[in-house]
This record gives C-alpha cells, sequence and structure tokens, in this order.
C-alpha cells in the first residue's frame, strides 16, 4: 500500500493511548455501532475548536460511559450513579472559570438521578449535560430505563414495557423545558449523517453557552446501543431513525438566555462574620475580683412558649460571661419538648462546668403553675422558687424551699407589655439573690435590646422586679402561702 | 474576647477559620442551624452556600467540591446521614477530604429529634460499603464543636479522609463561652484536585478500580493510611482516673454528666474517675486498656442501648469487667440516676 490521506484526525482532546485502560490501549471498549464513541467524539471536536480543552472537567457517571475517563484529555471526576449533575454544580462553583460537563446515561439521568438533573437544571447551574438516550440499560445488561418504548422488550420486561406496570416513557427535554431557568435543551439523534451534523452543532452551542456563562444547557442525544437491542449496527441506526426518534421528537426545546439577577450579601472581614474583636481576654485577677461579686447558681427557668423563658436564660447566661464566669445554657431537651411547654437550664459557676443538664437546680424561676409544680420537687435543698403569681396555688407546699411569688406577668401588663414579664422574674432574681451585679445587668439589656422604646420597658420591668421583692421582705417572715415563705 | 454562642453556631464560625468557603448541604432538626449559619455567613466572606434538593445530592455536591480541591463542610443527623453514606464511601474511596457534622438524634428511622448518641456505629464503623474509615471527633463543649472542627478540616486534608464531626442535639443546642482567634490555616498542597486548569488537566478523581489487584493495592494504600492516622491523632482525655477504682467511659455529652458523677462520688468516698475519647476513629484503645488495668470495673454510658461499648470491650479485652448504662430516646441519665447505678455495681464489685 502506498500512500493514504487522514481524512478525519482524532481530536487533540483524546488520549492517543488510553493509559487508563488496561488493555487494548488503542481503541475504546465501547461497543462496534455504540452512539457512545460518537457522542465522546463531538464532544471532543467541540472543545478542541472552542480552544477549552486545558478548562474543561468532564464528570462521567455510572453506566457505560463510566470509563469516559479514559479518553479525554481533560479534567475528569467519576461520580456516584445518578449523582454527576450534583458533583457538576459544585465542581463548577468551586471553580467558575472552568468548563463541567455531565455526560450520563438514561438509566443514569432519568432514572435515579431524576432529582439531581431538575434541580440542578432548576438552579440555572451553568454547566452541559450530554444526555445520551439509548432506551435501555447497556452496562448493566439490557434492564428496562425510564425510556424504554412501551412494549419495548428488556430483561425486566420480558413482555414488553406495559405501561399499566411500569408508566410510559419518560421525555426529560419536554420536562426540563417546563422550568423556568435553562438556557438550552435539545435533543438529537446519532442515526444518520443529517442528524449527527446536528447533534455536533448543539453540543457546541452547549459549550458555547457555559463559555459565555449562559446558564445550564441539556442536549439529549438518541443514541444506538446495537449490543442490547441485539441488532446489527447498521439496523440500530434505523431503528433509532425510525423508532426511537417517533417516540422522542428530535428538536430545539429551549433556546433562551434566562434572566437571573444576581444578587450578592454585603462582603465582610472573617473577624465581623464570625465576632472576633480586639477586646483581649480577661487576666486571672480581674477574673478573681469579679468573683467575689458573683454567685454560683444552677437555675431552671420554665413556662408556656412565647413568655420568654429562653430568652431571659440567655440573657443570664451573657452576664455571667461578662462577669467572667463559665456559663452554660440549655435548651429543654427530653420526653417534656413537646407542647407548649418551655424551660432550660442555666448554670453560672467559677469552674469548668461538668455536666449542662441541672436535675437539681438551686433556683427554678416558674412562669406559670404546670411549671411550678412539674419542678419544685427537684429543687435543692434550700433552693430558691421564684413563681410567676402573688401567691401560691392553694395546696401547694414545697418543703425545705425559699418562694419568692412575684406577679410578673401582671406587673408586666401594667407596664404595657406581656412581654416583659420575663424580665420583671429577672428583677426578682437579682434582687433576692445578688448573683450579678446590676450594673452588669444593665448594661446586658442595652445591648441586647436595640429597639429604644422596647429597652425602656425592660429597664421599667427590671426595676419592678426588684422593687416588688424589696417591698415585700420581711424581717422574721414566716412560712406561708402569702409569696414569700422562707 | 469571649462570646456567648450556640454548638451549631461554633461549627459555622470555626470552619470559617479554617478556611472552608463551600457549605452544601440539607436541613434537619437538629442540625438545621449548621446550615443557616452558614447560609448567614459564609457568603459574606465570599464563599458559596447551596441547599441541596436532597441529602443524597449535597453530599455528592461535598463530592465535587472536594475534587476540586476546596475545604467543603456539610452537615446533618441521623436519617440524612443514612442517606450520605453511599457518597461518604465514595468521598473515602476517592481519598477527597471534607467534613461531615453529624448532630445525632433519636433513632432508628424517624425517632424523634431529640439528643442521641446512636449514630456511633454509622459514623465510626463506616456506614457505606468497602473497606474504609472515616475520622471521628466526639465535642463535649461549645469551645471544641469550634475547636474540633478547625481540626477536623485539618486532619481531613493530611489524610484526604472525610472527617466526621460526632455531636449531639445537646452541644449543638447548647450555649457557652467560645473564644475565638484567626489561625493561620495550615495549607495542604492539592496536586491532585480537578481544578479545569492546563496544570490540573490530567488529574482524575474517581473510586473506580476494576482490576483484582489494582483494587486490592488501592484499599492496602487506604488500610495502611488509616494505620498511620490511628499511630498519630489519638485524642482522649481523663479525670481523675490515676487512683480509680471505677472508670466511668462516655464521649461527647455524657463525659460531662460523668464528670459531675465522679465529682459527687469522690465527694462519697468513692474512687472513680473518667476516661473520655475525643477521637471515636482512631479509637484511643491502647490509652483506655492501660487505664482500665489499673481499675477493678469499667463502667460505658451512653445515649444508645450499646455502640461504643463494643470498641471499650475490645480495648480491655476481658482484662476488667466492663459494665454499660444506656438511656435512649431522648431520655438523658441524671447525675443521681448514674450514681445509683454506680453505687448498685461497686456493691455489686465488693
Ligand atoms: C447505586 C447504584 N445502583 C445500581 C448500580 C448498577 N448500575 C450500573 S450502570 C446502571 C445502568 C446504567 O444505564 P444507563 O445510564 O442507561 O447507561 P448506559 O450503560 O446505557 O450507557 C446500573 C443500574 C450502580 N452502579 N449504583
Ligand atoms: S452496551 Fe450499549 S451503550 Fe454500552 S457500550 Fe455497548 S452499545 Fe454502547
Amino acid at each position: 500500500m502506498s500512500e493514504f490521506q487522514i481524512l478525519h484526525e482524532k481530536s487533540p482532546v483524546f488520549y492517543d493511548v488510553y493509559e487508563r485502560k488496561s488493555e487494548m490501549q488503542h481503541q475504546t471498549h465501547y461497543c462496534p455501532g455504540c452512539g457512545h464513541g460518537v457522542a465522546h467524539k463531538l464532544i471532543a471536536e467541540a472543545l478542541a475548536e472552542l480552544g477549552l480543552q486545558d478548562r474543561a472537567i468532564v464528570v462521567s457517571p455510572v453506566g457505560c460511559s463510566v470509563f469516559a475517563y479514559y479518553y479525554f484529555d481533560t479534567g475528569n471526576v467519576q461520580a456516584a450513579h445518578g449523582r454527576a449533575p450534583a458533583a457538576a454544580t459544585a465542581l463548577k462553583r468551586s471553580n467558575p472559570e472552568s468548563i463541567v460537563i455531565s455526560y450520563q446515561g438514561d438509566g443514569d439521568l432519568a432514572a435515579i438521578g431524576t432529582a439531581e438533573i431538575v434541580h440542578a437544571a432548576n438552579r440555572g447551574e451553568n454547566i452541559c449535560v450530554f444526555f445520551v438516550n439509548n432506551s435501555i440499560y447497556g452496562m448493566t445488561g439490557g434492564q428496562m430505563a425510564p425510556t424504554t418504548l412501551v412494549g419495548q422488550v428488556s430483561t425486566t420486561t420480558p413482555w414488553g414495557r406495559r405501561a399499566n406496570n411500569e408508566g410510559f416513557p419518560l421525555h426529560v427535554s419536554e420536562m426540563l423545558a417546563t422550568l423556568e431557568a435553562p438556557a438550552y435543551i435539545e435533543r438529537v439523534a446519532l442515526s444518520n449523517a443529517k442528524n449527527v451534523m446536528k447533534a455536533r452543532k448543539a453540543i457546541r452551542k452547549a459549550l458555547e453557552n457555559q463559555k459565555n456563562g449562559n446558564g445550564f444547557s441539556l442536549v439529549e442525544i438518541l443514541s444506538p446501543c446495537p449490543t442490547i437491542l441485539k441488532m446489527d449496527p447498521v439496523v440500530t441506526r434505523h431503528w433509532v431513525d425510525e423508532t426511537l426518534t417517533a417516540a422522542f421528537p428530535l428538536g430545539v426545546y429551549r433556546d433562551k438566555k434566562a434572566e437571573i439577577p444576581v444578587v450578592l450579601p454585603p462582603q465582610k472581614s472573617v473577624e465581623a462574620v464570625v465576632g472576633i474583636s480586639a477586646k483581649p481576654a480577661a487576666t486571672l485577677e480581674e477574673r478573681a475580683a469579679r468573683h467575689a461579686h458573683t454567685r454560683e447558681l444552677s437555675i431552671k427557668i420554665a413556662g408556656f412558649g412565647g413568655q420568654g423563658v429562653l430568652l431571659l436564660g440567655q440573657l443570664i447566661a451573657e452576664m455571667g460571661l461578662r462577669e467572667h464566669m463559665e456559663v452554660s445554657w440549655l435548651p429543654s431537651y427530653g420526653p417534656e419538648m413537646r407542647s407548649g411547654s418551655a424551660h432550660c437550664h442555666v448554670n453560672l459557676s467559677h469552674e469548668r462546668i461538668g455536666s449542662p443538664l441541672i436535675t437539681r437546680p438551686q433556683v427554678i424561676m416558674a412562669m406559670n403553675e404546670i411549671s411550678l409544680r412539674k419542678f419544685a420537687s427537684t429543687l435543692a435543698p434550700g433552693g430558691l422558687i421564684i413563681y410567676n403569681r402573688d401567691k401560691l396555688p392553694e395546696g401547694f407546699t414545697a418543703e425545705n424551699a425559699r418562694i419568692v411569688c412575684v406577679p410578673a406577668s401582671e406587673i408586666a401588663d401594667g407596664l404595657g407589655s406581656a412581654k416583659v414579664a420575663n424580665v420583671v422574674m429577672l428583677g426578682a432574681l437579682l434582687e433576692e439573690t445578688e448573683c450579678l451585679p446590676p450594673e452588669t445587668v444593665v448594661q446586658v439589656l442595652k445591648d441586647t435590646v436595640r429597639n429604644e422604646k422596647m429597652l425602656a420597658l425592660d429597664m421599667k420591668a427590671l426595676e419592678a422586679g426588684r422593687m416588688y421583692v424589696h417591698s415585700k421582705v420581711q424581717v422574721g417572715a414566716v412560712s406561708g402561702p402569702d409569696g414569700f415563705s422562707y | 474576647m469571649r462570646q456567648l454562642c450556640k454548638g451549631n453556631v461554633a461549627v459555622v464560625k470555626a470552619a470559617i477559620l479554617a478556611g472552608c468557603r463551600s457549605y452544601y448541604g440539607y436541613p434537619i432538626t437538629p442540625a438545621s442551624e449548621i446550615a443557616e449559619y452558614s447560609a448567614l455567613l459564609i457568603p459574606q466572606v465570599g464563599g458559596t452556600f447551596l441547599q441541596a434538593e436532597s441529602e443524597v445530592s449535597a453530599i455528592n455536591m461535598v463530592y465535587g467540591a472536594a475534587a476540586a480541591g476546596k475545604r467543603v463542610m456539610t452537615a446533618s443527623s441521623g436519617p440524612g446521614v443514612s442517606l450520605m453514606q453511599e457518597g461518604i464511601s465514595y468521598l473515602a474511596g476517592a481519598e477527597l477530604p471534607c467534613v461531615i457534622v453529624d448532630v445525632v438524634r433519636g433513632g432508628p428511622g424517624l425517632g424523634n429529634i431529640a439528643p442521641e448518641q446512636s449514630d456511633y456505629f454509622c459514623a465510626v464503623k463506616g456506614g457505606g460499603h468497602g473497606c474504609y474509615r472515616n475520622i471521628v471527633l466526639a465535642p463535649a463543649s461549645v469551645q471544641e464543636m469550634a475547636d474540633l472542627t478547625v481540626l477536623a478540616f485539618e486532619l481531613a486534608d493530611k489524610y484526604r479522609n472525610p472527617a466526621f464531626l460526632l455531636t449531639d442535639g445537646f452541644v449543638g443546642q447548647m450555649m457557652e463561652p467560645l473564644e475565638l482567634e484567626v489561625k493561620d490555616v495550615k495549607e495542604y498542597e492539592k496536586a491532585w484536585a480537578v481544578r479545569g486548569t492546563a496544570e490540573t488537566r490530567q488529574n482524575f478523581v474517581s473510586s473506580i478500580q476494576l482490576e483484582p489487584d489494582a483494587l486490592e493495592a488501592h484499599v492496602r494504600k487506604l488500610e495502611a493510611k488509616y494505620k498511620a492516622c490511628e499511630a498519630a491523632e489519638i485524642r482522649y482525655e481523663t479525670y481523675m482516673a490515676e487512683d480509680a477504682d471505677v472508670l466511668l467511659v462516655g464521649y461527647g455529652i455524657v463525659s460531662r454528666i460523668l464528670r459531675s458523677t465522679i465529682d459527687q462520688a469522690r465527694a462519697q468516698g468513692l474512687k472513680v474517675g473518667l476516661f473520655r475519647p475525643i477521637t471515636l476513629w482512631p479509637y484511643p484503645s491502647k490509652a483506655l486498656a492501660e487505664a482500665a488495668s489499673k481499675c477493678q470495673k469499667v463502667m460505658v454510658v451512653e445515649l444508645s442501648t450499646g455502640q461504643m461499648v463494643e470498641d471499650v470491650r475490645l480495648a480491655v479485652n476481658g482484662a476488667v469487667p466492663v459494665e454499660f448504662y444506656g438511656r435512649v430516646g431522648g431520655n438523658v441519665p441524671s447525675v443521681e440516676e448514674i450514681y445509683a447505678e454506680l453505687c448498685s455495681r461497686v456493691a455489686a464489685m465488693v
């Protein structure tokens, strides 16, 4: 033989030798007549023409094209069955300059991966999806795909696909075209020379879209699988041309650049975002000095949801923190969590706190009667109960407890907002226990309550709680349900 | 400066300090705040937050971001972590670093949203298919939620492996003082990452190895990596364990309840100490065996019907009796309850 002329040179996007493959390194693993090889070729040529080889990342799926990475001399990532669009999403967002291709079969994309493709399309991810619809599962040996035609025999539809059992073939392009975000969706077929030319154009267009930042493009490629369909390659092409195309009409289903507004949150420094300020940690001396003014306490605060129980706990913890104490705040957890009740555990300590869970509180702040009855028996001996009423419920006794009744909700109502009942209770706690210095309390309220009106109200509530307790203190008071029992 | 901070929020802040700018996740109580705060904070420092359509998708986004060389995190709980297991196996197989936070809730199935420690098996024993390991860290305080998050990112990168922060609804939901500082994050060269550039063009991320010999070699390589990790990364804490007759073993929130129990027991003259694993994998087996060898009894407490206790029994290897006490469903044993349990078992001992 003399000279021959190379008419179609191999695309430079393909490796010359498929070294990732263990044998037959000069030929692909695809069956003769398989559409995957043609689709690969069209993609490789388009990448070369557009000069995108260095930027390209091909995400291969699970299916016959799981080995796409044998051939493409591009970045390659192999994804789990159906998840290529999810992996591609993050690959693209991680490196927006990259050109990310999700290459998927119909089992991969339209069965196990339906959620991933719908949502990637719906987000308008700026990626290209090349979707090879060969109507069947190739790799696993010919089971039904979502795209298998009604009446078509597969190993799992031995009597032909029956719509009453397996449903109808899934039309992915049509379905995705109902979404707002996708930029471009076209169905093409590798069935004859003319259609292959159209497929070439569609693939190129999808890649150009991504290059130009237009958003999500999907090209559905009807493709022959002679091996599984048990037909000669030429006959399979005809079958695709006639039968498959009849069920899945070719054409452009979407071609518009979606208007997707870009909204970015304000950018800040890391320090600002995580809340690091220059103020140094307290010195040992500072801590020690403060300790003289603070009292260790374990406090359980309980009431209905909406009574500010959790917030009250947080305020106390914040105050303790500013006094350089060890503090912990834990919202209610456990079997009683359901229904409208809420409670939290607050520890103020000078030492490392062991269990943040308080089972024997030194202080119980009960915002309602249910809480009082529920938790009173858990009070540590000699502990304090602050109860949100002017007197104890009839027949209620708590041995060995110091009980302070403060009609906090009434006082709060009188001040003009039921919301500040928790702060009235706080005032009572501080007056009664002197666990934290008054300046700190005021400062914390000032820092936490941004609304000036509300702050003024809180200050009044705090004072009212204090004064109420103060006015009630009697020397030598006796036990009784009058609101004060010692 | 110390700030009052929730455990779940501390994770997000620490992740940002650790250089994490990618979060992909799906909400589930009691881990949702990690997604919410990531959504709030990460985009403000130029990062990506994306709520995926499912945990299946989320973990595969983590896979993509990790393949692209990013420090990436996700968080979930029981049912969501179950869904992520396939992806985690792929991440381990492809040797991709990432951080997965599991704020454990009650199971099995939908269970409830109260804290448990019943995801121990699924984090520590693999959970997905194949021979692989997750690095698993178990914080017990808000400060540790932050510190161990930073460590998780470092270890994940160092070993090119998924790292778990295995915590629970208590530590996730509680508030404590938190001290944060801007650190010099140790950067790991990721020459293997697929970034879509000329330099990384030949890179390839995958977990598939069709040839039996090639796959065996790969799995052996992973095995050797895990051995190296076991040799270098064990972390644990003890409290009054030196002279203890009874060694209490517990991790996470339980270790703190045990600490209080020990204070109470010591006040009553009982010599009780604590062994608290901080790394659940690699497990501090040797140190535990040593601590246990000085005692007469070991008692393991978990918020499960008994998962970590299996590792304790393996470590102790019959040298001393190992008792177990567990509560589930969101019920947490009180100090008094454990103390009573302890006393009855100590009584049985003498
Ligand atoms: C989670 C999971 N389930 C099932 C499989 C088995 N599996 C491998 S390929 C495949 C079907 C692929 O079919 P398709 O996407 O149509 O690709 P083709 O082989 O026809 O190109 C299946 C079910 C798997 N690898 N992973
Ligand atoms: S089985 Fe079908 S899809 Fe797979 S390589 Fe062969 S012809 Fe192609």
